[in-house]
Parts: structure tokens; C-alpha cells; sequence
């Protein structure tokens, strides 16, 4: 008991010696912080809760809430005959649009910082896709695709190609889409990056005789890492909660061989179960997923001298 | 003491605020607007008219049928019905989102396919009363009226037909050298002219199309395919899928030889269901199984049938939406008036009719508009073979993107798989979930 009472007991005095300005302080600072704690409360907290509630209750969409089944819907979810396909396929897009999302944007960054004559309008060029919403460019492409309006199709077909029709036409007209919409923002990223690496160093490799590749090899993409860290955990938790341009191209078709685990929770919420339980167990699992996934990014991209 | 209650006081105050929006937010959710709801059995043969403001949803493809029926309603009635039109793929999304929160209108459409489901789930009010109390009860059409029914109570009635039908592009037809004034008999016919037509190598110009990406096209102009043939496509229960047929199989069997063939559109393989009728609308798709609510926006001249079977016969998917009084109406006195409205001569005649749309009720199947029009009696007559399948699990079964339905037709017809038997067995496991 003493040992408990002790330390309150303490704070306590050491409040009471606080002075009235310091008082004043700690008021401000809570009306400073208030706004943005209320919206994090409404916006995010809540919100939380629900969908933590959800998961662990009886919830059909016409009939709302029907009481406790915890933990009937996370084993209906896992269960689910798409669950392990979706998983499989939200990982080979994330792998996917990963590599060419960053590579590509590392490649045209690289292209507008060298670049003098043609810098402003390649950069220009290549953002403008980026100021487009990704449900207007989805649309976009899904009536360039359109074997009614789209000026490919024909073409396309007479080539053996189908667009939307089979699995892999599907996947890759949806990569192509996000590689176009996105690039352009990936480039911006990693401009930035470049132009965050002093010029003295460059200057001081040239001076020792190093080759151009040496350079690049041994000095850029080292002091890039953090501007990897954050291009790479930008596209593989977007690549992840990817939805919009799947709903919009393909509905995880044909035969399901594009259903990413949004589209899934989608479906199972709306377009097929109606279970909100069961979409929101399978929400939890890709948040609790998402925050292993970006802890193991993040450590792995921390500077040896961050641990 | 003091002190210890200060330190508390903003983290009591932003408690206090938390709750009390919550607790207004749990008020305006259970307040669901003013007024009480009428008891049924109080209302009127023909309802209320009293100038109330009715709200009505319908989805997209029964715009044209919706917008005429309520601008008719409106300019007749002192009620005055709001109508929403809501994008089809989005539909069930915001009536299952209206009805968990208390929000759903006054009156609303559902695809006759989901109406045993959401009466099943209470969506809709009993109005057993008023539609056993209508003289004209017995022509209205059964199939709609039996998807409403729940332990004998009555909840739906017909809003829009909407029928599939054979129709066929009567230009092509005669330059295939076919008759364009005869229909084909069965499905080997069906497949032969639609070959014949494919073998005028006319650029852009395809024999046949269909949703080979779209489970609720494919239910809608297949499943008439087997009833044609005396067979059914589930058991009556709606809890076993009998896809797996004889019939079902020859069915599956020509659309592949069809495929193979390069008869049949080929965007049909990715066609999710938006664009499902164009080909044919536009003028470059010899016969289809297509929608008869589209027969007055079909710009040339076409030949209208039955769906055949694999040796004959003819019949119909008895499809559209039924329309109900919703849960969370308050105003079911002044919905009545504009469901009993809609059920007489002057709607169905007046508006449908006389718009080339199919009537809900078979005593004005022939009427001074469907007799200028062979075609409309055609499609009046077929509906009266046609069938309106029932199930809980319809919609995840079928129609659903990735639905067993279409695994199955997309591995018969696209792959040529030896797999009907099991993926049946996939639909009918959803059917019984």
C-alpha cells in the first residue's frame, strides 16, 4: 500500500507546485491537440470499434445487428472457398505492381533529373495521370478496353489477345492501368530522393574516377533507401487494399481469377453473402496483416545507425 | 482533491460529448421520420390520396418503365411519388445498407430474384390484404406474386416484365438466305442460322451473343432453355441446383460448338453484363436471347419467340422487378394507392402497353396496342409458360460475380471441361448454406 501510495502522492505535490502559467500551458496544449484527437476519435477510433463489434457479431446486411457469434465469423471467413485465392492473388498483384511501380518511377525520375531540353514537359507528362481520380481512370480504361467503344479491341483480338476475358488479359490490363496512374506519382517520390542527396558527394565520386554505374550503384541507391522505404510501403499497402479498379474492370472476374481481398470483402458484404460479420472479420484480418506487414518493411528499411 | 477532479474534467467533458452524440445518433436512427405507421388491414381498396410525398427506388435497367409509370401516377394523383433511380450493380449495396439502418423509401423495386430473400429477411410489408381484395387477383402474373408470398402472406406485386425472348435481326436473316419471318424451332436450329449468318463474313458482324462474364444474363436466357424441354433448373425448394441434366448438358453443348465455331460475338466471353445487348442493338448480332423490355428501343425490324429447348418448345425467364411497400414506410395508406394504380387497366394499358412494355396482368394481354403489334401478343402469350425461379440464395448461387453458375458455363462452354457434374454440385452447396 505505501509503496502504491507513494508516487501519487508525489505527483501530486509536484502539481501542486505547478505555476498558473504552466497551467496555461497544459490547457493550450490540449486545445491545440483536441480538434485532431476528436477526429481521430469519429473518424478512425469508432469507426474501429464497429467494425471490431461487427466481426464478432451476427450481422446480416438487410437484417442488421442479431447478437454475439464470436468466433463464428473468422472461421467462416478463413473457410470462405475464395479466401486463400484472393490472399494468393492481392500478393502476386502486390508483387507485381511493386516492381514495375518503383522501378519504373526510379527509371523516369532518373530520365527528368538527366534530361535538360525535355525536362519540364516529361515531368509534366508523366504526373498529369496522377491528378486523375482511380475510379475516372478505371472507367477511363474500361472504355478504351470496350469492344463497343474502345479503339484496342479489335485489334487486340486480332492478335489473340483479350483484354478482360480471360485471367491473365484481366491481370494485366489492370496492371497496366495502375502503372499508368501511378508512375508518374512514383517518379515525384523519388525525384525528391535524388534531389535529396547532396551534389559534393557525386562531385567527390567523379573526382574518384568512379563510372557512372559505380556512381549509382554505390551512391544513389544507397542514399535512397529511405525514399525506397517509403515508395515501397506506399505501393504494397495500396497494392494490397487494391478495390477500385478491380470493381471497376473486372469484379474479380473471369472465374474469380482476380478477386484481390478488398474485392472479396466487397462481395461478401454486398454482392453475394450480405454477411457483414463476415466481411468485417475478413477486414480485421488484412488490418492486422497490413500492420505485420508494414512493421517488417519499416525494420527492414531502418538505417543500420536507427537501431 | 480538487485538483484530481480538474485533471479529470476534460477527459469527462469529451466523455460527455462522445455520448451524447451517440446517444443522438442512436435517437435519429430509431426515430426513422415522424408519423406512425397505418395498420394494414385499415387501408383502403384504392389506398390514400392525400398529397403525401412517396419515395420509390428501382434500379437502372427499369428507368425508362419506372419514369413513365410515376410521371403518369403523378400527374393524375395528389400524392406525388419521388422516384430514384440507383445504377443496378450498386442496388442491392444500398437497399441492404437503407434496410440495417431504418432508411429504406416508402416503396421500392427488387429483381424478382432477390424478392424471397428480402421478404424472407422482412423487408417488405404484409399486403396480403389488399392484394386478395383486388377483383382482377387471379391474372396477375403468378410467378411474381409466388416470390412475394412468404407463409401465405402476400408482400409484392409485379412492377415491370421483363421477359427474355428470341429475337432475331430480320435484314440479316434475308441476306443469310433465311426465312426472317420464321423462328428457329430448337436450339440445333438456333445454332444453324446463327452460323449461317456468321458465314456472311461481313465485317464486324457475328452470328450470335450472350454474358459470358454475367451470371444473371446467362440465368436469364439459359434457364428458358430447360424449362422449353418440361425440365427444371432447381428443385422446388430452390435448395438443389439440376443444372446437371441431360437438357442442360445438349444446352451447354451447342453454345460450345457455337464458340468454337466463332459464331458467337467475341466479347461475349468478358462481357460482364453493361454491354450485354449492344451488339445486338446496334445491328451487327443475327439472333440473340435478349430482353423483351427492350423491344421498343430496338431500332430496326426484329422477329420475336420463345426461347426453344434442345428439341423444341418454347418458354420464357419471367424476370423484371416486384415492388412492395417497404418495412420502414410510415405512409403504406398512400404506397397501396399507387400499387392499386399501377395494377388497373389505365396503368397497365395506358402506360405499359402502350409503350410496347409486357402488362402483369394476363386479362389485358390483348389490348388495343399489343393487337397493332403481333410481337407484344407473342410475348404475352409466352409469359404464360414461362417460369420465375425461387431461392434463398439466388443471388450468391447466380447471379454474383464469380457465382458457381458461372464458374460452371464458363468451364463448359469457354474451357470445354468435363466438370458440370461437380460445378452443380458447387452451386447447389450455396444453395443450401
Amino acid at each position: 500500500m505505501v509503496a502504491d501510495t507513494l508516487p501519487a502522492r508525489t505527483g501530486r505535490a509536484s502539481r501542486r507546485r505547478r505555476s498558473p502559467r504552466a497551467r496555461r500551458e497544459a490547457v493550450r496544449g490540449w486545445a491545440y491537440a483536441a480538434p485532431t484527437a476528436i477526429f481521430v476519435i469519429f473518424v478512425f477510433l469508432i469507426p474501429l470499434g464497429l467494425v471490431l463489434r461487427m466481426s464478432a457479431s451476427d450481422w446480416p446486411l438487410m437484417a442488421g445487428y442479431q447478437g454475439p457469434n464470436f468466433p463464428d465469423n473468422y472461421t467462416e471467413a478463413v473457410q470462405h472457398r475464395l479466401f486463400w485465392d484472393s490472399i494468393g492473388f492481392t500478393l502476386k498483384y502486390t508483387v507485381i505492381t511493386t516492381i514495375l511501380l518503383v522501378g519504373l518511377g526510379l527509371g523516369l525520375a532518373l530520365l527528368v533529373q538527366e534530361s535538360t531540353r525535355w525536362k519540364s514537359f516529361l515531368r509534366t507528362s508523366f504526373l498529369v495521370p496522377s491528378a486523375l481520380g482511380l475510379a475516372s481512370a478505371s472507367l477511363l480504361f474500361y472504355v478504351l478496353y470496350s469492344p463497343y467503344a474502345g479503339p484496342f479491341a479489335d485489334l487486340m483480338q486480332s492478335w489473340g489477345f483479350t483484354f478482360l476475358g480471360t485471367p491473365e488479359g484481366a491481370l494485366w490490363s489492370t496492371v497496366f492501368l495502375v502503372v499508368w496512374r501511378y508512375a508518374g506519382f512514383y517518379m515525384l517520390l523519388m525525384l525528391v530522393g535524388l534531389q535529396g542527396i547532396p551534389d559534393d558527394v557525386y562531385e567527390a565520386a567523379h573526382i574518384d574516377g568512379a563510372s557512372r554505374w559505380q556512381t549509382f550503384r554505390d551512391i544513389t541507391l544507397p542514399l535512397l533507401r529511405p525514399t525506397f522505404a517509403l515508395t515501397i510501403v506506399l505501393c504494397v499497402t495500396g497494392s494490397l487494399l487494391a478495390f477500385e479498379q478491380f470493381y471497376i474492370l473486372t469484379k474479380g472476374g473471369p472465374d474469380n481469377s482476380t478477386m484481390t481481398i478488398v474485392q472479396l470483402i466487397y462481395n461478401v458484404a454486398f454482392q453475394g453473402q450480405n454477411n457483414l460479420g463476415i466481411a468485417a472479420a475478413l477486414s480485421v484480418i488484412v488490418l492486422i496483416a497490413l500492420i505485420v506487414i508494414n512493421i517488417f518493411q519499416l525494420r527492414a528499411f531502418r538505417r543500420p545507425d536507427e537501431n | 482533491m480538487i485538483n484530481h477532479r480538474r485533471r479529470r474534467a476534460p477527459l469527462r467533458a469529451f466523455t460527455a460529448i462522445v455520448a451524447t452524440a451517440a446517444l443522438m445518433g442512436g435517437l435519429v436512427a430509431c426515430s426513422g421520420g415522424g408519423g406512425s405507421p397505418t395498420p394494414a388491414e385499415s387501408i383502403g381498396p384504392d389506398g390514400t390520396d392525400d398529397g403525401s410525398t412517396l419515395t420509390l427506388w428501382t434500379r437502372a435497367p427499369l428507368e425508362k418503365q419506372a419514369n413513365l409509370l410515376v410521371d403518369a401516377y403523378n400527374a393524375g394523383h395528389e400524392n406525388q411519388v419521388e422516384l430514384t433511380v440507383v445504377p443496378n450493380d450498386d442496388y442491392v449495396a444500398k437497399v441492404g445498407a437503407a434496410a440495417g439502418s431504418g432508411g429504406l423509401p416508402d416503396l421500392f423495386a427488387a429483381d424478382i430474384v432477390y424478392v424471397p430473400n428480402w421478404v424472407e429477411q422482412g423487408l417488405f410489408q404484409d399486403i396480403s390484404a389488399q392484394i386478395d381484395a383486388l377483383p382482377f387477383k387471379d391474372a396477375i402474373n403468378k410467378g411474381h406474386l409466388t416470390a412475394g408470398t412468404a407463409d401465405g402472406k402476400e408482400h409484392v406485386l409485379p412492377f415491370v416484365l421483363d421477359l427474355s425472348m428470341l429475337f432475331w435481326n430480320k435484314e440479316l436473316f434475308e441476306e443469310a438466305g433465311l426465312d426472317p419471318d420464321t423462328a428457329p424451332s430448337d436450339l440445333a436450329e438456333f445454332a444453324a442460322d446463327a452460323k449461317a449468318i456468321q458465314a456472311l463474313n461481313k465485317d464486324g458482324v457475328y452470328g450470335t451473343a450472350t454474358g459470358l462474364n454475367c451470371g444473371g444474363c446467362l440465368v436469364f436466357t439459359w434457364f428458358p432453355s430447360v424449362w422449353a424441354a418440361g425440365d427444371q433448373v432447381m428443385n422446388p425448394e430452390g435448395t438443389e441446383s439440376l443444372l446437371n441434366s441431360d437438357t442442360a448438358k445438349e444446352m451447354y453443348s451447342t453454345w460450345r460448338d457455337l464458340w468454337e465455331s466463332g459464331a458467337v460475338l467475341p466479347s461475349s466471353q468478358d462481357e460482364a453484363g453493361p454491354t450485354w445487348t449492344a451488339g445486338f442493338t446496334e445491328g451487327n448480332v443475327g439472333l440473340m436471347f435478349y430482353p423483351a423490355t427492350l423491344l421498343s428501343s430496338t431500332p430496326f425490324d426484329v422477329g420475336v419467340a420463345g426461347i426453344p429447348g434442345p428439341d423444341g418448345g418454347a418458354s420464357t425467364f419471367v424476370g423484371g422487378d416486384g415492388i412492395g411497400v417497404s418495412k420502414d414506410s410510415k405512409k403504406a395508406a398512400q404506397a397501396w394507392n399507387f400499387l392499386s394504380w399501377m395494377m388497373s387497366e389505365d396503368a397497365q394499358v395506358g402506360v405499359l402497353a402502350k409503350d410496347n412494355d409486357v402488362v402483369s396482368r394476363s386479362d389485358l394481354a390483348t389490348n388495343e396496342y399489343s393487337e397493332k403489334d403481333p410481337r407484344l401478343v407473342t410475348i404475352n402469350e409466352v409469359a404464360g409458360n414461362g417460369d420465375t425461379p425461387v431461392a434463398l440464395n439466388f443471388q450468391q448461387a447466380f447471379n454474383a460475380p464469380g457465382s458457381p453458375w458461372l464458374t460452371l458455363v464458363r468451364n463448359a462452354v469457354l474451357e470445354g471441361t468435363d466438370t458440370v457434374d461437380d460445378d452443380n454440385q458447387g452451386i447447389t452447396e450455396i444453395l443450401q448454406q
